[in-house]
């Protein structure tokens, strides 16, 4: 066999799964977003009708305060995880004695399952029973079944944002360390020689030259985010009311409980849309970083 | 060795004692606050039902395998009398229920469910790092045409949500008779992982010096037996973690499994949220079931330690 038929070969297969699993379905989709199919009534024929569907979804004030709070959700959880994993990987690099043992241990929650994740907080967020408000009572004094953390309207937007972090922090933090080992020594030997402050070796070494890595970060935690649905759809399942209703909740409701197919198809592609055209922004900044 | 000692010791690079104690306390102190709500958690599937409903929260409790016992079987509530009069116990667990005037009626659905995340773990692992490995080489030592386009276009697969991606699926799976079925499961985890397989694995094999085949190829073998023979072997680490990821994955999964499966082909992360006790959650038995399911990741996440950072990256960032 020639080089150019075992290279067809090889990568036929995959290619083809994907055709069938991934780009057939998405065509399918697309027509589909087109018509008024609503699975609970399938008997009535398919109609098509024209762009309404991405009319009403993009007229309509609820899709846009959901996504509004996906927004929010992004951009505080993508902001906490970069603090806490930054400093964390600022802290790990100093090669105290048994860091590698405790990074284990600090990179465990992102392994997890998101939903089984949300399932036990559920627990851990009683107010009477749960471990957490009861934490929080000894050491503020506020009596622990006064605040319910997935229940109130307050509260549970910064709830869903506190266990995103809790388990997606170490993840920043993991890139972000082998940004930091990337530098070379010898740079910061030369800053020492120059009498660079600390302050001066950070903000003109440390950070441009983790930028890239940071970056790299962010973009994929704010496409995993923006795509989020298993850990909050079990820990508040979009409560209370719709506050913490992430769009791919929405999306799902749409689809598996009003069933309303083409109306939801509509939507699935706008956010597909959405997604891939931050992230073609996204990449083009971060190569303009990396070639700097 | 005094004057090796010495240098390093004044090594610019190098943190100060204070500052690298001042680090390690803060670091272990996150460490050991983020892993309490797992502790918690393996702690409560030892505890009895009123112990883990307990006000104020109880850290010291007598431990009991109620939770286990309850997540494993299904049991009804009888009359003492009835108890009573049933043949004495011959089991621990027989006798542990009875103490709540409740009979084992029969084995839960729990062992099916972690059969199939099982099968459908390993049976679209050895699928998408089979594929992944032929297609990765392919990309790795072969010209193909738009190469790069291809390998974008077999990660942008990853882009979209799942949910949005399950709905196409539904649909399709549903004129194919694929719905809740451990086939169509299997299919749907191979095309996601098998994105992430590609990327991984070309990295690792782009690794692999090109003069090992090449003096194979000279020696007279056919691509196929220097594939075989050389490449494989030398990329069998490589290999290993990208089936552990593929596998982590598949275990993880929750939106497919709740969307697409309802009962036959059903998993452990969506069963795990329904196993309900009298009157709502049986928090002792979802947290067995939760520890029974973590305990596999975390002894993988302790083999991957190494190339960790690959796999969540894509292959984007490598040491």
């Amino acid at each position: 066999m020639s080089d150019r038929s075992i290279a067809w070969l090889f990568v036929a297969p995959t290619i083809a799964l994907l055709l069938a699993i991934n780009i057939f379905p998405l065509i399918w989709m697309i027509r589909l977003s087109f018509t008024s199919l609503n699975l609970s009534m399938s008997y009535l024929p398919l109609r098509f009708v024209g762009l309404d569907n991405f009319r009403d979804i993009l007229t309509d004030e609820d899709v846009w305060a959901r996504l509004q709070t996906t927004a929010r959700f992004v951009i505080c959880s993508v902001m906490l995880q970069v603090i806490v994993g930054f400093g964390l990987a600022l802290l790990i690099n100093r090669r105290f004695r048994g860091h590698s043992f405790w990074t284990t241990i600090i990179l465990l929650p992102m392994m997890l399952s998101p939903a089984v994740v949300g399932n036990f907080w559920t627990l851990l967020f009683q107010p009477q029973i749960g471990p957490f408000n009861y934490l929080i009572s000894i050491f503020t004094g506020v009596p622990p079944s006064s605040f319910s953390m997935t229940g109130e309207v307050g509260l549970a937007p910064w709830t869903i944002v506190l266990v995103d972090t809790w388990m997606w922090a170490p993840y920043v933090m993991l890139i972000c360390l082998a940004g930091l080992r990337s530098i070379p020594d010898y740079i910061y030997e030369a800053a020492e020689v120059d009498r660079a402050s600390p302050w001066r070796q950070f903000w003109s070494i440390t950070l441009p030259m983790t930028v890239p890595f940071l970056m790299l970060a962010v973009l994929f935690r704010a496409i995993e985010d923006f795509k989020m649905f298993d850990m909050v759809n079990l820990l508040t399942s979009g409560g209370p009311g719709s506050t913490t209703e992430l769009v791919s909740i929405t999306l799902k409701r749409a689809a598996f409980e009003k069933w309303r197919t083409g109306y939801s198809s509509a939507l699935a592609i706008i956010l597909f849309v959405t997604v891939f055209g931050a992230a073609n922004i996204y990449v083009k900044a971060l190569n303009r970083v990396k070639q700097r | 060795m005094t004057a090796l000692r010495a240098t390093t010791a004044h090594s610019i690079v190098e943190a100060t004692p204070r500052a690298k104690a001042v680090a390690g306390t803060l670091v272990i102190l996150y460490a050991v606050i983020s892993i309490l709500p797992l502790l918690w958690i393996a702690a409560t599937a030892f505890k009895s039902q009123s112990d883990a409903i307990a006000y104020p929260p109880k850290m010291i409790f007598q431990p009991t395998l109620e939770g286990y016992v309850n997540l494993f079987t299904v049991r009804t509530r009888q009359t003492p009398d009835f108890i009573a009069k049933l043949p004495p116990a011959t089991t621990w667990y027989d006798r542990l229920v009875r103490q709540h005037d409740m009979v084992i009626a029969g084995p839960s659905k729990v062992v099916p469910r972690f059969i199939n995340s099982l099968i459908i773990g390993f049976g679209s692992t050895f699928l998408a790092v089979f594929l992944g490995t032929l297609a990765a080489y392919a990309f790795s030592r072969f010209k193909i045409p738009l190469a790069d386009d291809l390998l974008f276009f077999i990660l942008s697969t990853r882009m979209m949500p799942p949910v949005a991606v399950a709905i196409p699926i539904y649909l399709m799976y549903r004129q194919l008779n694929l719905t809740d079925t451990k086939l169509g499961m299997i299919l749907l985890y191979t095309a996601v992982n098998v994105s992430l397989a590609v990327w991984l694995l070309k990295g690792f094999i782009d690794e692999i010096p090109r003069e090992y085949e090449e003096a194979a190829l000279v020696d007279g073998y056919t691509r196929l037996q220097a594939l075989r023979k050389v490449v494989l072997p030398q990329a069998v680490t490589g290999i290993a973690a990208t089936a552990i990821f593929c596998l982590i994955f598949s275990w993880n999964e929750y939106a497919f499994a709740v969307l697409l499966t309802s009962g036959e082909a059903q998993t452990m992360p969506p069963f795990i949220p329904f196993i309900i006790g009298e009157g709502g959650q049986d928090w002792p038995a979802v947290a067995a079931a939760t520890t029974l399911f973590v305990v596999p990741i975390v002894l993988f996440t302790i083999l991957l330690r190494k190339h960790l950072l690959r796999g969540i990256t894509f292959g984007a960032v490598r040491k």
